[in-house]
C-alpha cells in the first residue's frame, strides 16, 4: 500500500500541484510548432537545393555560383552538430533576436534542408533519364520537366527515407532547451528541478515523444499506400 | 522541310558516332532508317531534335536552325512528336493525363479542347475506356500506342520514331505497326528508325541505310531491297531477312 502511495504522491507532485501538467502542454506546443515549421522550411529548402545540384550537372554546369552556394551549404551544415548551429544561429546570426522559438525554427529547417536535399537527389538521380528526355521532346521546358515529371515520382520513391528525415527533426527539437525554449524536454526538466521528481517527468515525455513518431509513421504509410496506387499492375 | 548539313557527333572526344551526314527530308516523306546496332541511327534521330547535341553541322526544320544559340528548342520540339522504345508514358499520371499535360502546359489547348482531342485519338486506338487508369496497368502494345498518340495530341508537322517495336512482345508489334501505317497513309511526314524490314518495304518511301556513322546506301524500298548496291548493305540483309 505505502509503495502505491509513493506513486501517487510522486504523480501529484509532477502534474497536478500548481498545475504543473501547464509546463508539459505548453512545451508540447512549442515542440509541435517547431517541428512542423521546421519540417516545412527542410522540405522547401531540400527541394531547391536537389534541384539546382541535378540541374546544374543536366545542364553541363552552367548554374555555377548556385551549386557552388549548395554544395558550401550541405557540406557545412552536415559537418557540424546542431547543437552548435543552434547557438551560432541564436548567439551570433540573431543575436538582436528575442524570438528564440523561431529562431529554432530556423536553425531545424536549415539543418534538415541539408539532408533532405540528399535524400531527394539520390531519388531524382533514380527517375529514368526517358521520363526527362519524352518531356522535353513534348516542348516542356527543363525546369517545367523536373517539377511536373520527374520531381513526383522522385518524391514518391524517397518517401521512406523523408519520414525517417521528419521523425529525426522531431526529436532533436529537444535540444532548443539549449538557447532557453521551453519545449517539452526542458518542460520536464524545470519540474523534476522543483519537485526533485525523476521518474514521471521524464518517463512521460518519454512516452508522449514514442507517440508521436508512432503517429507519424502510420501517417507516412498512408500516404506511401496512397502514392502507390499508380503502381498496380 | 528538314534539311541536314554536314552533321557530326562525337562522344568523349573520340567516339565519332555520326561522320559528316547530310540530308534533306521533304514533308509528307516516310524515311526509313536501318543498319547494324552501333551504326548511330538512334543518335542520328536523337540529333534531329535536338535530345542529343550535334557536335558540329547544321539541322534547319521549317526554315530554322535549331542547333544555333538563338533556336527556342522548346518551341521546335512542339512540333516534332517523338516516340520512343521504352514509351517512356508517365507513370504518375493517368493515360488521359499523359496525353493532354503537355498541350494545357504549354497552353496550345484550353483543358477541354485537350481532354476532347484525347478522348478522339483513344477512340480511334480503341482505348478509350483506358482514360483514367495508370499506365503500369496497360500492355507494351497498349503503352506504346498511347505514346503514340500522346505525341499526336501536340499536332506536331513530323513524328519521329525511336525503334518503336525493339521493346514489345512480339504479338504487339503488329498493332504498333498498324496504327504507324495509318498515320503514314494520312500523309504525315515520319522519320523511323527500326528493325521492321517488312514495315521499311511497305510504308518507307526512302530507306536510309546507315553504318559506322555514315549513310552508306540510300534509295526507294524497291531500289534498296531488290537492287542492292554496297556490300556492306547486302550483307545485313542477307543477316536479317531470313
Amino acid at each position: 500500500m505505502e509503495f502505491f502511495t509513493t506513486i501517487q504522491e510522486a504523480f501529484e507532485k509532477t502534474f497536478i500541484r500548481q498545475n504543473r501538467y501547464m509546463f508539459f502542454v505548453d512545451g508540447l506546443k512549442n515542440t509541435l510548432k517547431i517541428a512542423l515549421l521546421a519540417t516545412l522550411i527542410g522540405i522547401l529548402l531540400g527541394i531547391l537545393i536537389a534541384v539546382i545540384k541535378v540541374l546544374h550537372k543536366q545542364t553541363g554546369g552552367k548554374l555555377k555560383i548556385l551549386n557552388a552556394i549548395a554544395e558550401i551549404y550541405t557540406t557545412v551544415i552536415r559537418g557540424t552538430p546542431i547543437v552548435v548551429q543552434l547557438l551560432i544561429f541564436y548567439n551570433i546570426i540573431f543575436r538582436t533576436s528575442q524570438n528564440a522559438v523561431m529562431i529554432g525554427v530556423l536553425t531545424f529547417g536549415v539543418n534538415s534542408g541539408a539532408y533532405v536535399a540528399e535524400i531527394i537527389r539520390a531519388g531524382i538521380m533514380a527517375v529514368d533519364i526517358g521520363q526527362t528526355e519524352a518531356g522535353r521532346s513534348l516542348g516542356l521546358n527543363q525546369f517545367q520537366t523536373m517539377l511536373y515529371i520527374v520531381l513526383p515520382q522522385a518524391l514518391k520513391n524517397v518517401l521512406p527515407a523523408l519520414g525517417n528525415e521528419f521523425i529525426a527533426v522531431l526529436k532533436e527539437t529537444s535540444v532548443i532547451g539549449y538557447v532557453g525554449v521551453v519545449d517539452l524536454t526542458r518542460a520536464a526538466e524545470r519540474v523534476m528541478s522543483s519537485t526533485a521528481e525523476v521518474y514521471f517527468p521524464y518517463i512521460s515525455i518519454a512516452l508522449v515523444y514514442l507517440a508521436m513518431v508512432y503517429g507519424l509513421s502510420a501517417l507516412l504509410h498512408k500516404m506511401e499506400r496512397r502514392l502507390a496506387r499508380s503502381d498496380r499492375s | 522541310m528538314i534539311e541536314v548539313k554536314n552533321l557530326t557527333k562525337v562522344f568523349n572526344k573520340t567516339n565519332t558516332v555520326l561522320n559528316d551526314i547530310s540530308i534533306n527530308i521533304q514533308k509528307g516523306e516516310k524515311v526509313v532508317i536501318i543498319g547494324p546496332s552501333g551504326s548511330g541511327k538512334s543518335t542520328f534521330l536523337r540529333c534531329l531534335n535536338l535530345l542529343e547535341k550535334p557536335t558540329g553541322g547544321e539541322i534547319w526544320f521549317e526554315g530554322e536552325q535549331i542547333n544555333s544559340k538563338k533556336c527556342n528548342i522548346n518551341k521546335i520540339r512542339q512540333k516534332m512528336g517523338m516516340v520512343f522504345q521504352q514509351f517512356n508514358l508517365f507513370p504518375h499520371f493517368t493515360i488521359l493525363e499523359n496525353i493532354t499535360f503537355a498541350p494545357v502546359k504549354l497552353k496550345l489547348m484550353t483543358k477541354e479542347e485537350a481532354t476532347k482531342r484525347a478522348e478522339e485519338l483513344l477512340a480511334r486506338i480503341n482505348l478509350l475506356d483506358k482514360r483514367d487508369v495508370y499506365p503500369s496497368t496497360l500492355s507494351g502494345g497498349q503503352k506504346q500506342r498511347i505514346a503514340i498518340i500522346r505525341a499526336l495530341a501536340m499536332n506536331p508537322d513530323v513524328m519521329l520514331f525511336d525503334e518503336p517495336t525493339s521493346a514489345l512482345d512480339p504479338e504487339m508489334v503488329g498493332e504498333v505497326l498498324d496504327l504507324m501505317k495509318e498515320l503514314a497513309n494520312e500523309g504525315m511526314t515520319m522519320i523511323v528508325v527500326t528493325h521492321e524490314m517488312g514495315f521499311a518495304k511497305e510504308v518507307g518511301n526512302r530507306i536510309l541505310f546507315m553504318d559506322e556513322g555514315k549513310i552508306v546506301e540510300e534509295g526507294t524500298p524497291v531500289e534498296f531491297f531488290n537492287n542492292t548496291q554496297t556490300e556492306r548493305a547486302k550483307d545485313f540483309l542477307s543477316k536479317v531477312l531470313i
